[in-house]
């Protein structure tokens, strides 16, 4: 993959129009030609009627060839390394992955050293993000101090601070009384907690129970462990009325039980990453540790039922799960191995599967990747409005190619979609109405025209 | 040679008839050939293993092999030395084979990805351990003249156990029909659909099989954590005369070693010198890791075909 990631551009004055576009309008649930205008970085106006008769006379128009125009990713877990293990990823290098996936937005996970659980760090992310003029950048607050799931974290100050949402990142609050007052402490702020469903004490293994791991020979995590988590989860918000979100659903389980939540009218939320609707159990064999992630991989009957989840909606959203590791952290016997995948730059053209094998249609898809996760977060991108910031992706969804690792943009390179025949390219990433990533082939055939 | 599981029968029943040569050898006063005389044999043990080391150092010595013996648990790698820079390492002085002893599963499997000669699994973590399959099957091979259609009970810890794991390949490849039996604590999950039958007591477990196969139970296990306690094991799970009583008249006892007395096993049939095979497996052992050797780095590649 070549391209072009530009930084250190002032924000965007004056107007361009993209034209020619196929239009993904996810909160509209439409899918239609026309063009999108953008003013001093802002939506001025979009429809099928916009510039239909021709290029815009007298401001800067971009031909977009007939390639898809949508609301840029807003990606809401993602992990970096920055501070405390810069040599993993630092925000710099997430924001020029971020961009090269078309992710115009993304909420950065607490979980650094020391990890964001006091309100300097959350100034800290905004003041970096400026400096990395890449993508919207925003943070989590730690939802325990430490993340130990002991104490409550300063939720109010961490909110004030900017904090968009409250987790402890791939830990699990095992002790339900924290995660209770949590939830109600929380209500006093409306602020969002999102929780990692596994029960702590049956989730030491290493990969997801059953004949794989036994003949593996690699102690398991029952795919149980996350169910009883999510049911003990829903009780909890029953009993608080808190803003609950559960991250990376990983289970068919799982899907029915928050499916029956719905139903009964409890305002609970929850999401997937890529890996666990893309890929099963079998990713592990051999022992490749790019497979090792959390929660586990799961049998091929779990990754189905998240497919339907997304499709039926009981699933809200889909994150990258970025979580960045170097070679000391994965070229060891696969029990020491540290888990995570990178997701950044894959998560649009593998999510584009769901597309492909008709799951979803593209502003269905757009809804799980940038609308939902806007809405839950209240970020301001992630939709087609007029006044809404200019966050878009311009994508070719049929382009077909193979991801290989040592061509991503991330600091280190443990992709578990390593190797992966995919369709579908971003072609450029336009943030706050200017492109901050573009594609070499789109530039010079833009050129040549 | 990192496991049994994918093995051919040819190939198993190929390395078994090679061993078979090696024990008259063994057994003669001239015990040394210099087949692999100017190779080079390094035993890598991760994880202490008098017996296994020593049957791998006695095969290697006996074919002429020059052998080092590196004890890692005392070496470099208590100063922080990964296991691939130890891999790296050793690759450089160009041995002929490495053998390796791991406690993580498939750590031999991510050594052997990165060196370029002959690796050869002793046991890694709970994955495989496919020498003492291999034993274990010439020694049922050789008294009972065949594997294919017997009836083998292995006992106790399955979830923790190379052992069990290599031998369900290799019984299953041979056509043999393979139980388990044990504590459900002690059952990996879905060991069913690897097509043996799973037996949570020894009365049932037992019944009429051809051949009794206890495994060690770790002490550090049988302490309140998958058991209650050693005396509750050894009153529904270890192996007595009385609860030998339903297996054929004739089936064989056989134990990795070492063994527990009093624990997973009784003194009176461990020591039963009609039935109990135990000493015969080390003998055994010498002879498989023998062939093995032989095999992989002999010159002689027939009998490993596309395995080596």
């Amino acid at each position: 993959m070549s391209g072009n990631v530009v930084r250190g551009v002032p924000p965007h004055a004056g107007s361009t129009a993209y034209i020619n576009a196929r239009i993904v309008d996810p909160t509209a649930n439409s899918e239609y030609r026309g063009a999108i205008l953008i003013s001093d970085g802002k939506i001025a106006d979009f429809g099928p009627t916009l510039f239909a008769s021709g290029a815009p006379y007298g401001i800067e128009s971009v031909d977009c060839r007939d390639l898809y125009l949508a609301p840029g990713i807003v990606d809401t877990r993602v992990h970096t390394g920055e501070p405390g293990e810069e040599h993993k990823e630092t925000l710099e290098s997430a924001g020029v992955a971020a961009a090269v996936g078309g992710i115009t937005s993304l909420v950065l996970l607490p979980d650094t050293e020391p990890p964001f659980d006091d309100a300097s760090l959350i100034e800290f992310v905004a003041r970096r993000a400026r400096q990395v003029k890449l993508a919207n950048m925003y943070a989590f607050g730690a939802l325990t101090a430490g993340l130990e799931g002991k104490e409550l974290a300063e939720i109010g100050l961490l909110a004030e601070a900017g904090a968009v949402g409250f987790t402890d990142a791939d830990r699990a609050v095992g002790n339900a009384q924290v995660l209770r007052r949590a939830l109600y402490y929380a209500k006093a702020f409306d602020a969002l907690i999102v929780h990692l469903p596994q029960e702590p004490t049956l989730s030491g293994g290493h990969m997801s129970s059953g004949v794989m791991a036994t003949r593996l020979g690699l102690a398991g995590n029952p795919p149980l462990a996350e169910v009883m988590m999510v049911e003990r989860d829903i009780r909890l918000v029953e009993m608080t009325g808190g803003r609950l979100h559960l991250a990376k659903i990983s289970t068919a389980e799982s899907v029915k039980v928050i499916a029956a939540a719905k139903e009964r009218g409890l305002k609970i939320t929850c999401d997937t990453a890529a890996p666990y609707f893309a890929l099963n159990d079998l990713a592990v064999g051999d022992y490749r540790t790019f497979g090792k992630l959390v929660p586990p991989l799961r049998s091929e009957a779990d990754r189905e039922a998240i497919v339907e989840g997304l499709k039926s909606g009981v699933i809200d959203a889909i994150v990258s799960d970025h979580r960045p590791q170097d070679q000391d952290s994965k070229r060891v016997p696969f029990a020491q191995a540290e888990p995570g995948g990178i997701g950044l730059e894959t998560l649009l053209p593998v999510s584009l599967e769901l597309v492909h094998n008709g799951h979803l249609s593209l502003p269905q898809l757009f809804q799980r990747l940038s609308s939902t996760p806007a809405r839950l977060f209240n970020l301001p991108g992630g939709k087609l409005a007029k006044g809404a910031p200019a966050d878009l992706v311009l994508f070719d969804a049929n382009y077909a190619w193979k991801i290989d690792r040592a061509d991503l943009w991330s600091k280190t390179k443990n992709s578990p979609f390593d190797e992966r025949p995919v369709q579908g390219k971003v072609v450029a990433t336009i943030v706050g109405g200017r492109a901050i990533y573009r594609d070499d082939d789109f530039t010079s055939a833009a050129a040549a025209a | 040679m990192l496991g049994i599981e994918g093995l051919s029968p040819e190939t198993i029943s190929g390395l078994l008839d090679l061993s078979e040569s090696y024990i008259d050898q063994n057994r003669s006063i001239d015990k040394r050939r210099d087949l692999l005389t100017g190779r080079t044999v390094i035993n890598l043990f991760f994880e202490n293993s008098t017996r296994t080391r020593t049957s791998f150092e006695v095969a290697a010595k006996r074919l002429g092999a020059d052998v080092i013996n590196m004890d890692v648990a005392t070496s470099s790698v208590r100063k922080g030395e990964t296991l691939l820079d130890t891999a790296m390492t050793l690759n450089a002085m160009r041995p002929d084979a490495i053998v390796v002893r791991h406690s993580e599963s498939g750590a031999v499997n991510l050594l052997s990805q990165k060196v370029n000669c002959t690796v050869i699994n002793a046991g890694d973590g709970q994955h495989e351990h496919p020498t003492q399959a291999l034993l274990d099957a010439l020694t049922i091979r050789r008294r009972r003249g065949r594997l294919e259609g017997l009836q083998v009970a292995i006992c106790g810890d399955i979830m923790h156990s190379r052992v069990a794991r290599s031998n369900i390949h290799l019984l299953l490849i041979m056509g043999a029909r393979v139980r388990v039996v044990g504590p459900p604590t002690l059952m990996p999950t879905d060991i069913d659909k690897m097509g043996v039958e799973v037996h949570y007591n020894m009365k049932t477990g037992l019944k009429d099989v051809d051949i009794v196969m206890m495994l060690r139970l770790q002490t550090e296990r049988m302490q309140g954590s998958f058991v209650p306690s050693i005396s509750e094991y050894y009153r529904f799970f270890g192996l007595d005369r009385e609860k030998l009583k339903v297996a054929k008249p004739d089936s064989l006892i056989m134990h990795p070693g070492p063994m527990n007395r009093g624990v997973e096993i009784d003194s009176e049939v461990a020591d039963d010198l009609d039935r109990s095979v135990i000493h015969e497996q080390v003998e055994m052992g010498v002879a498989v890791r023998m062939a093995c050797l032989d095999a992989l780095i002999g010159g002689r590649r027939n009998a490993m075909g596309a395995a080596a």
